[in-house]
């Protein structure tokens, strides 16, 4: 069909288009988040670290290597040469090292050292990086386990509790619903995480305080993770399915009130056609926006969470990162966040054409 | 208590014995109220009159305009009458059929027949299906024609109403009002229907598209032999395609009757009214524009006695306590008005 073919060409020009301007977009966006960062108060993170040394340093070598540090990534200077000075280890595609993080490599060397007994050990030495790159990387697996599993369940319960809550508008099921849903939107991250820590772990013992793994539970690790996961996945979960189930059945009441769910009565179809083929069609509609803001949910980690079950995702790197001035790796992460996001809309808006046939890119 | 249910039993087979037979439709004392405000208790307080007390027959393959002014009630009695709304009291058959109490699914199997054509073309029709979807729909699930006969069958409706068979693919937007008037009309004479509701079908269009969808349905109507139950607004509209015409005020039809009669003799004060409202193409013709006083009255609170006694010239003591009944004048011309009783008791006593 040649309307499609030139349908699809003007979609491809649409995103190239929509892409050149993302990078405009993202130095915007950068500029924005290093003078901030640069702006906040006890940026001396390079000194806190060399503290000590710079105690004991009599030949001045420590102080030295601070000020080179330092003039590294620009913090020698102003805001804007500071970030100019980013800006171009950036396009150099150097993001820097982060100034207290690491991560293992995975590569092992085995070095000598000399035992009690006076023969050499081999003994392995795990190769870290502290590139903030390949932290990012490191980081974000499990935080995107966590969201993943967390945004499924999300949609799971939330839709089919939004539309049976706009069906039976006012009846029982749908002030229950709107009860809870109006508790979890309301609830912060960090006090439900702690009740349900009090009562599952404390209280009942049932679930792992914090951390990933237990090497004690004599669970498999894929069963020992899970456990593990158990309480964190359940407070993001809780908290995300209020909005989504109150955004559902607002445009399912908008939708059910139109005329076309008229016609569709009128033409004599089944309840069940009406509301699922007409009606959550036409809801999918406002959803699709949703998908702008799935992608750095996805991997973004959740910062309050993971800090509160001490869990080591990137959320929690980003949190730790932020309280320490550590610059290199919150700019690589607000980056990594404003990348995600400006992606996450343009699929949004394609989706957007997708479902709704009124819409055309260009 | 026996006597009454066999008084009530009596009366249900005296009235399926008078139902059917040259009428589709008939319509007694049907009622409609909608709940307005309600007392903490749930209670409801206050009741809009949306319909009160309107009877009518319809002959099969004919066509009733229903006029009066906004909000009289026309669209709620068309709706109600098809049972999109809830019925509040009094009874419809259709094709002799008691069908005011059938049950959901009872209603469905029957709506094939019984059809609508909504107002807004513009927000009729779901923005995400495909004309083909849209007309076809229902077809299927009705088992109109076999399954693998359904796209020959919608294509053909398509073009006995005025559209493209490429159209099939595309969707309501990419339409005028006019075309999408025709892809609902399409879609409820795909359905094989016998009675068309057809609820102000041309008042959203262009005065020039009005005419090609009013002439369309009137082919379609000679065609299928289908009755329509024309409500409109637009008196020159009705008087076009109508065999009878019924005026409403205030959620009473006042008075019904055959096109010209109405036209050429109307009987109570609102039809006078409102047909001197209709302008004349002729700038010399002195108008004798009869020019109502005050408001339409809340259907919240109507006026006792005759609805329209608190806007009619012809005012007298009886209109503001008696409602007048709703009685035949002529043949086949019905009126409610107390003017006329006058004449009826000269009548009576001739006839005594």
């Amino acid at each position: 069909m040649p309307r499609l073919n030139t349908d699809f060409i003007q979609m491809i020009k649409y995103v190239i288009k929509r892409l050149a301007l993302s990078v405009l977009i993202l130095l915007g966006v950068s500029l924005i988040i290093y003078a901030l960062i640069r702006i906040q108060p006890g940026l001396d993170f390079v000194e806190k670290k060399y503290q000590a040394q710079l105690q004991q340093d009599s030949t001045g070598q420590v102080a030295e290597l601070v000020k080179q540090i330092q003039a590294t990534y620009g913090l020698d200077t102003n805001i804007f040469a500071g970030y100019l000075k980013w800006l171009s280890n950036i396009l150099q595609g150097n993001f820097g090292d982060s100034f207290q993080l690491s991560v293992p490599t995975g590569e092992v060397t085995y070095i000598e050292i000399i035992g009690p007994d006076g023969n050499p050990i081999l003994t392995p030495k795990y190769e870290t990086t502290s590139n903030v790159v390949s932290i990012i990387f490191a980081k974000s697996g499990v935080s995107f386990i966590i969201a993943l599993i967390a945004t499924v369940l999300e949609f799971i319960i939330a839709i089919p509790l939004g539309i049976v809550s706009a069906t039976k508008q006012y009846g029982v099921v749908d002030y229950t619903v709107t009860v809870l849903a109006m508790m979890g939107i309301s609830l912060p991250s960090f006090f439900l995480g702690a009740l349900l820590l009090k009562v599952f772990s404390v209280e009942l013992g049932w679930f792992p305080y914090s951390g990933l793994t237990d090497p004690n539970s004599g669970l498999p690790v894929i069963i020992d993770q899970a456990w593990h996961l158990v309480l964190p996945i359940l407070v993001l979960t809780m908290l995300s399915v209020g909005g989504l189930m109150r955004y559902t059945r607002t445009n399912m009441l908008e939708v059910m009130n139109s005329d076309y769910i008229r016609t569709a009565r009128a033409k004599g179809l089944s309840e069940h056609s009406v509301i699922y083929k007409h009606a959550f069609r036409n809801t999918l509609i406002p959803l699709a926006t949703l998908f702008a803001g799935i992608l750095p949910s996805l991997f973004g980690g959740a910062m309050i969470t993971e800090q509160v079950f001490s869990i080591d995702g990137i959320g929690k790197a980003a949190y730790t990162a932020v309280v320490n001035g550590d610059v290199p790796f919150v700019m690589a992460y607000c980056m990594f966040l404003s990348i995600l996001t400006v992606i996450g809309t343009l699929l949004s808006d394609i989706m957007y054409a997708i479902v709704d046939p009124r819409v055309k890119l260009s | 208590m026996n006597e009454n249910l066999k008084n009530v039993q009596a009366e249900t087979v005296q009235s399926e014995e008078s139902h059917g037979g040259e009428y589709i439709l008939e319509v007694e004392h049907l009622k409609k109220y909608f709940p307005l405000k309600k007392s903490l208790t749930g209670k409801v307080q206050v009741y809009v009159h949306a319909v009160e007390d309107v009877s009518f027959k319809l002959k099969r393959g004919s066509v009733l305009g229903i006029v009066g002014e906004s909000g009289c009630g026309k669209t709620t009695m068309g709706r109600t009458l098809l049972k999109l709304y809830d019925i509040t009291d009094g009874k419809v058959y259709f094709n002799g059929e008691d069908i005011t109490h059938y049950s959901k699914s009872q209603m469905r199997k029957l709506r094939p027949q019984l059809q609508v054509i909504f107002q807004d073309p513009y927000s009729s029709l779901s923005p995400r299906m495909t004309v083909g979807e849209i007309i076809g729909e229902a077809v299927l699930q009705h088992k109109i024609v076999p399954k693998n006969e359904i796209r020959d069958y919608v294509v053909k409706v398509m073009e006995s109403c005025g559209l493209r068979p490429y159209y099939y693919n595309r969707y309501p937007h990419e339409f005028s009002g006019g075309q999408r008037q025709r892809i609902c009309i399409a879609r409820a004479v795909a359905l094989n229907p016998q009675l068309i509701v057809c609820d102000e079908p041309v008042s959203a269009l262009d005065v020039s598209v009005q005419a090609q969808i009013i002439n369309l349905l009137k082919n379609l109507q000679e065609q299928h032999g289908l009755s329509y139950i024309f409500i409109s607004h637009d008196l020159s509209v009705v008087k076009h395609i109508s065999n009878e015409v019924g005026v409403m005020y205030l959620g009473s039809m006042v008075e019904k009757g055959p096109t010209d009669k109405i036209f050429d003799e109307p009987l109570h004060p609102y039809t006078k009214a409102l047909l001197s409202a209709v302008p004349v193409p002729d700038p010399r013709s002195k108008m004798n524009r009869i020019i109502l006083k005050g408001d339409i009255p809340s259907p919240a609170n109507p006026p006792s006695g005759c609805k329209f006694h608190t806007r009619c010239d012809h005012c007298m003591e009886i209109c503001k306590t008696v409602s007048p009944e709703f009685i035949e004048r002529g043949e086949g011309h019905f009126v409610a008005c107390h003017l006329y009783d006058e004449e009826q008791k000269d009548i009576e006593k001739e006839q005594g």
